[in-house]
This record gives structure tokens, sequence and C-alpha cells, in this order.
């Protein structure tokens, strides 16, 4: 039987339906997982996504030529059938379903499987072949549970309040930052967001997401107008002249990176909070069984490592080369995860 | 050990030394005596003794968390640190225990008396008890090594602010080789006498790299000497015995047995600061010779009189068993100079003598001549100066002589360790040769953090074939490569190696086909090798 999906170096193709999932090079039709700048990216003929995800898209590149479809609704294209399923990485983010002649095989975009309290929790999507992330595809990557995590921030943020201290949280601009939002206790004082975030916030709370208030940051706010505040940046503004109106601070980075030492110390932020949109080792393994597959194929990530994994644990596991990025820890912002 | 995992969380997390510095006075003041000078010796490099192998405890993990050996291995090249491995793959404990860090000491050294099997079990008893950062803190007590950022002078600082003691004072205290089990807190700390220890070195004194005359003054103020390129070292004679110090806290004296006859020339209560050289017909040896003693805690005679070692004396500061180092380096100098002249020519020691000047330009004319005499520069001290510790600004510079340099092309890259772990840091280079790049060195230091970021990215795309963790590239980018020397080594491809290589720019100006050849390479070996 013919693959339903090949590899180009435009992105992930499908003959059948003449179209590409995430392409990362121009081209006709594309199918976009989700609005991270790596997935959804600037000149494409036609897109289509969920409409959980058009907005944000809308947002950030302008005016395309943009079809929605919502999460489980089957859409022929060519002799392909296609659905898109919620894979928990950011609101309205999917799975990629390509169905050719009774062969399935899936696209997982970037996913994770534990709920976050904003976006679509993942559902596993039974498949012949599966395409995973395997950004944090390494035995060493295991998530602080969200209730932890959740006292783990507030207990820092009412420690900086009661000190004096602003509390500078570093969090990539859609998705990291408003699942913060939602789990953070707003009783212990204000919140303030940097540009990137509210310009999301905004795309977000009109799609009907419930966030807390917050107030944008400009030239006028600081330590003086909003004492004890909680202030949301993105990791870049982290360090710089816009971080330093703040007054004494402590500052705290959320990745999945900070799950190790070395790059907590290496990043310099006072705090290193362990929570990523990305699966953990176990997210991962527990993803890929319940898909039922047999062919795995690794997309971005620890590949080599994960590949070799999969292999031994019996799967007809491949490494495919990528233009995606993950969680990129040093990346510019809008290389987000 | 809940109270010492806090300590180490409240010193990791931050990055303020004044938050650091009082998490450890406050340590020092509610801690048992016992705990504080096991944590002083542990942050100042004293470990307990290796009672299990670093194999065995990654078996044992691997095992545990149900991992294949290589999967073990291969999170641990990212993780860079065996203990915080081990603590990250582990399943989570489904026990506690709260015990003092001594106590956790103790067990360890309990388990060296046992049977292998036993040993597994009281480690893997403990894996179960110990919530992650004790966990982590745990078995880094057993593979030892324990920098977590704390310098021994924050270690002083903190003391001085609990106990209340000057931070010179305690600063000589802390030298020497003492451990938890050969003193108490009570002897190395409260106790008054810090020569109390016939073998406790005094703190070095640094200098900076010079930036520029202008605020040195005149000429005539300053001594300069030749920053020789050997091993820096401290010679004690206390009580008739000698010991002999590196910068780094090591003990050398095994390692260079000729300097034991010069307790039979020195007095009593001397001790000289200088440098360990391989020294033949009055003339240093390369930085070569003395390589080869480095790192053999004794030494076959073939050896010895191959390339046999003198101490290059720079600087006295025991006299007569009194500490002098608050007196000027000019008188420091004259009695060095007495004390050296008395000394046979036979005995392995010499005074570094002054490298007389008029003006910088004299100066710098006589620092170009630093490699024909092996040495690495110049060092300027001001002739009023006292010995300080540590590294400090204004009385001493070091001016070191331009490193050497080859543009070579870059060929396999490899992510980093620890903080570096998912960039990509490591870097092959070759030299051209014809149509052919052959390898001759790596280097890992020298680029900014954004370089390595648009490295890395390239890296990524740019993948032309896997070896494990290595990828190779195409040649397509030219950095120029800085050493410290060179030597021919029948080991490697290129029939050389390098001394301490690092990357000094990236040459984006450079095509492929401008970098340098493997004739360019083997030019400079015949110079300076």
């Amino acid at each position: 039987m013919a693959d339903v999906l090949t590899f180009t170096d435009r992105g992930i193709y499908c003959p059948a339906g003449d179209f590409y999932i995430d392409p990362w090079k121009p081209v006709d039709r594309a199918l976009i997982t989700h609005g991270h700048s790596d997935h959804a990216r600037w000149g494409m003929g036609r897109y289509l996504a969920t409409s959980g995800t058009a907005p944000v898209m809308r947002h950030r590149l302008g005016d395309i030529t943009l079809e929605t479809v919502d999460y489980g609704v089957k859409t022929r294209i060519g002799d392909a059938t296609v659905s898109f399923h919620p894979a928990g990485h950011v609101p309205g983010s999917a799975q990629i379903r390509v169905a050719v002649k009774g062969e399935v095989w899936v696209v997982s975009g970037d996913y994770k499987t534990v709920a976050d309290g904003l976006s679509e929790p993942f559902e596993p999507v039974q498949c012949h072949a599966f395409i995973t992330e395997c950004t944090f595809g390494l035995p060493i990557f295991k998530w602080t549970p969200q209730d932890i995590l959740t006292q783990q921030i507030n207990d820092w943020w009412a420690t900086n309040a009661a000190a004096g201290r602003t509390s500078i949280l570093g969090a990539y601009a859609l998705g990291k930052a408003q699942r913060l939002l939602t789990t953070v206790n707003s009783a212990i004082g204000p919140i303030l967001t940097h540009g990137a975030i509210e310009n999301t916030n905004a795309v977000l709370r009109d799609q009907g997401f419930a966030l807390p208030r917050t107030t944008l940051v400009t030239p006028e706010i600081s330590h003086k107008t909003h004492p004890g505040a909680l202030v949301l940046a993105t990791p870049s503004a982290l360090g710089t002249t816009w971080a330093r109106r703040f007054g004494p601070s402590s500052t705290a980075f959320a990745s999945g990176w900070m799950a190790l030492r070395g790059v907590r110390r290496r990043r310099a932020a006072d705090r290193g909070f362990i929570v990523s949109d990305h699966a953990d080792w176990e997210g991962l393994n527990a993803a890929i069984k319940a898909t039922g597959a047999s062919k795995v194929f690794a997309t971005h990530g620890y590949t080599s490592a994960f590949q070799k994994w999969l292999s031994s644990e019996g799967y007809d596991a491949h490494i495919v080369s990528t233009d995606y990025q993950g969680e990129g820890f040093d990346q510019a912002d809008e290389a987000e995860a | 050990m809940k109270d010492f995992a806090t300590l180490f969380t409240r010193i990791d997390e931050s990055t303020k030394t004044t938050v650091k510095t009082a998490a450890l006075a406050d340590y020092f003041q509610t801690a048992t005596p016992e705990d504080r000078l096991w944590t002083i010796a542990l942050f100042t490099g004293r470990r307990p003794k290796r009672t299990i192998t670093a194999t065995r405890l990654r078996e044992w993990a691997a095992e545990v968390a149900g991992l294949p050996d290589w999967l073990f291995e291969e999170s641990y090249s990212i993780v860079g640190d065996l203990a915080e491995t081990i603590a990250l793959v582990l399943p989570p404990a489904t026990k506690t225990e709260d015990q003092t860090l001594t106590h956790w000491i103790g067990y360890i050294k309990t388990l060296s008396t046992l049977e292998d099997d036993d040993r597994k079990a009281g480690i893997l008893d403990a894996w179960n008890s110990l919530p992650n950062t004790e966990r982590f803190l745990f078995t880094k007590l057993l593979t030892g090594g324990f920098r977590i950022g704390v310098s021994a002078k924050l270690i002083t600082r903190a003391l001085a602010q609990a106990t209340g003691q000057d931070e010179p004072q305690l600063t000589h205290k802390l030298m020497g080789n003492w451990t938890p089990d050969t003193t108490t807190w009570d002897a190395l700390i409260e106790a008054d006498d810090p020569t109390a220890d016939l073998s406790r070195p005094y703190p070095f004194y640094l200098a900076y790299q010079l930036d520029g005359f202008d605020d040195l003054g005149a000429p005539a103020d300053w001594n300069a000497e030749r920053k020789w390129d050997g091993i820096r070292g401290q010679l004690i004679i206390r009580g008739g015995e000698h010991h002999l110090w590196s910068r780094g806290e090591d003990l050398m004296t095994d390692r260079f047995p000729e300097l034991a006859q010069l307790c039979d020339y020195l007095p009593g209560g001397t001790v000289i600061d200088g440098e360990v050289l391989a020294f033949t017909d009055e003339r240093p040896l390369s930085f070569n010779a003395l390589q080869k003693r480095i790192g053999r805690k004794t030494v076959p005679k073939k050896l010895l009189t191959g390339a046999p070692v003198i101490l290059m004396a720079y600087d006295l500061l025991e006299h007569d068993g009194k500490d002098i180092r608050d007196m000027p380096l000019q008188e420091r100098r004259e009695s060095l100079q007495t004390l050296v002249a008395e000394v046979p020519d036979t005995a392995p020691l010499r005074l570094s003598a002054s490298v007389p000047f008029k003006t910088w330009d004299d100066l710098s004319a006589a620092r170009d001549q630093s490699r024909d005499l092996n040495a690495e520069g110049l060092m300027l001290k001001r002739r009023d100066s006292p010995y300080l510790s540590g590294r400090k600004r204004g009385d001493w510079w070091k001016w070191k002589i331009d490193p050497l340099t080859i543009d070579a092309v870059m060929i396999y890259a490899q992510a980093g360790h620890g903080r570096r772990a998912n960039l990509f840091t490591d870097y092959t280079f070759a030299v051209r040769n014809g149509n052919d790049l052959v390898p001759f060195t790596k280097a890992y230091s020298g680029l900014t953090d954004k370089e390595f970021r648009e490295i890395t990215a390239w890296v990524r795309k740019n993948t032309l074939q896997r070896f494990g963790p290595v990828r190779q590239v195409p040649p397509e980018h030219v950095f120029e490569i800085a050493f410290e020397g060179i030597q021919a080594s029948p080991r490697h491809k290129s029939g050389v190696a390098l001394r301490f290589p690092r990357m000094l720019r990236w040459r984006r100006d450079k095509p492929v086909d401008e970098a340098n050849t493997l004739d360019d390479l083997k030019e400079i070996l015949a110079t300076y090798g």
C-alpha cells in the first residue's frame, strides 16, 4: 500500500489529496495543526485549520485565505479524508488524521496529554502510522502535576508581594501565558502583561475563553502604580530595560527545560517552573501506545534516542527531518511552544 | 538533610550573591556543628571518599527506572550530571526519612564495609526514602564533586557574618588538607591559630589581565617578571617537612619528589610562591615537557631525568615562621633573594629574575621575547604591594602574549552538557589538505550565546548525517581557533594536539577555501612545538 503521507523539503505531503501539513515553504494548500509560527507560516495559497486556531492565525498572518473546520468533522480532499482532533497543546490545536483507502495516518503537531484547564484536552486517535513530536523524548522529563505547579507559582508570587518585590514570569505569548493566567490566584495582586501576550489574550477572549483581568504594561505603569504585581512577559523581555521599570523583583521562567538544573542556571532567572505544553516522557509513550499505530515517525526533539527507544519497544520507528522547533528554549519568542 | 536541601535550593535558585550569602549565614547559625563542618568541606571540594563506583550507580538507577543502559547514558549526556540524571529518572520515593547530612555521610561510609548486594540494597533504600532534591544531594555525595556556584569567597563571607570573624583570617583557616574526620568546627573555625596545621598554605594572590598602562603611574613603581608557563605552586617548609600546594589547593608534594631536598637548604618557617617548571641547562622547557608529569601521583625514574623540575620563586610569604604578606613586595623579594642565594645551584630552586625596563615600550619589547623563553607573558607587580588573597585589581597585573591562531572549518557539531544541553556547542574543526578536510581539534567555548543559538538553528537544518549524538554538517563555516600550545601527537589523524583550543571568532567573512591548510598547521608545529 502506498504511503498516505510523504516527507518533502516543503513539509509533510499527502499525494492522494495534494496538500501539505504544517509546511515550511510556500505551497498551494496547507493544513495547519496550530497557530505557533513554526507550524503556521506565511505564504501558503490556502489554509485549513480548526475554528479555534483560525483567530490567532488571522491575527498573526494577516489577510490569508483560510477555511475552518470543527474537531471531528470529516472533510474530503481529493482521494483523502481528513479530520482534526484535539492535541491539548494550546487552545484550538489539533492532530490531523488523514485516511486514504482505509489506511489511517495521524500527524500530531505539538501535543500534551495532561489537561491544562484551557486547551481542549488531547484525544488519542487510532491509526496505522503516527507522526509524533518528541521535544522532550527522554526519561529525564517529568512534569510537575498541575496542582503542585499552581501552588508553587502562587507561593512565589505571594512571598514576593509580601516582601515588596514584583514577580516577573517569562512565558510564551500563545498558550503558556494564558494557561498560567487561568491557574494563578488573582487575589494575590494585580496581573500585568507584556504587549505580545496581551494581544493574544484579546484574541482568545474574543473566542470566549475566560481569562482573569489583566492590564497591559504601558509607559506609565511600574511597581509604584501596581505594587506586588505579577508581570507576565515574553522570555526575551526578561532582563531588559522594559523589565527594569518594576523595581526590586524576582524573575522566573516557565518551561519544560526548567527540569534541567543546568538550563535553569543558564537562564539566570531566580526561579524555574517546570511546565510545558509538550508531552513529557510518559505522556509521549502513553499517547503513542493509545494510537495503536505500529509505524511511528519522530519529527522534532530528541529524535535519535526516541526512535531507538521506540524500536526497542517493537515499533517500526523512523526519524523525519522537519523545520519544527518544539519548545525552543533559546529562540526568539516567535518560535514558541 | 532537609535543612541542607533548603540551603542548596536557596543557593541554587538565586543569582544574587547577597541571597546566597544570607542563606549560608542562616545555615551556619542553625545547623549542627557537624553538619556545618561537612557543608564547608563539601563546598570547598573536600568530598567523602567514593565508596561505590559510578558504573554501579548507573546500572542500579537504570534498573530501578526500567530503562535500557544506552537510554540512561543518552539522558546522562544531556543532563551532564550523573547525580541529577539518577534523581530525575528514578520513580518517586515511597517513604520519607529526615536525617542530618552527617547521618547520610556516615551511612555512605558504612556501606563501604558491606558486600555488593547489601550496598545495592542500602543505596536503593536511600533513593526510595528521599524526595527529589535530597535524593539528588545524597547521590551527589556518592559521586563526589559538589560544584554548585558557591565560591570559597562566598563561604568565607557567610562564615564572617555568622561568626563575626575577619574574612582574610577565615580564608586562611579554610586552606589546607583538613577533612571533617581530622578536625572539628571548633578547632577549624573557632580556634585562633591558623598555623596550627603545619601544612596549611596561604591563599594565592591572582592577577587580572592588563588592560592598559593609563592607570599604572610611573614605570619605576613597578617590578616586571616573566610569567612562566608551568604550574603555580606554594612550597611550605615547616617543622622539617615540606608541602607543595597547587593553586587549586591540591597537594602535589609527591608528584615532584626532587623538591624534597630543599628541606636541607631552606630554614623552617619558609613559604615560597613560585612556578613549578621543567628545567634543564638553566632553561625552562616548554609546557609539553611538564605535561607528562601532570596527573601522575608518582614519577618513574625516566621522567625524573627527562623532565626534571625546579621551583621558580616569585615571592616569599612566610619568613622565619612569620607571616610577611603585609610587607611591601620589594622587601619580600629582597628576603627571598637572600634565601635563594644560600641554596646551591645543584638544588632545584631559582629566583624568577626581574625584567629590567625604563619605559612601557621597553616592556612591550621584552614581552615579545616570551615565546622564545617558553614564557606565557609578563607579570607586573607594584613594588610596594602586599600579598593579597584571591583575584584582585590594582597592584598586580598579568600581561599574557596573544595566543596562536588558525582558521579552521567546522565539520561536526554535538550538543553540550548541563547549562548548554539544548544547544550545539561542541564542534570539531578541520584544516584543508588538497581537496580533503583533516579534523585536528575540538573546541567548545569562545562564542556568545547568540552565536551558539544561531549555529544551533543552522545545524538543525543542515545535518548531513548523524553518528549518535554527533551531527555531520556541510563544511561552510570558518572559525578562528586560538590555542596556547601545540605538540606532535601520533594519536591524532592530523598529527598534532593543541593546548586549550577555543573559538576566537566566527569568520563569517571567510570562504572555506581561505581556511588554513594542514601544511600551515605543520609549520606552526615546527615553529612552536
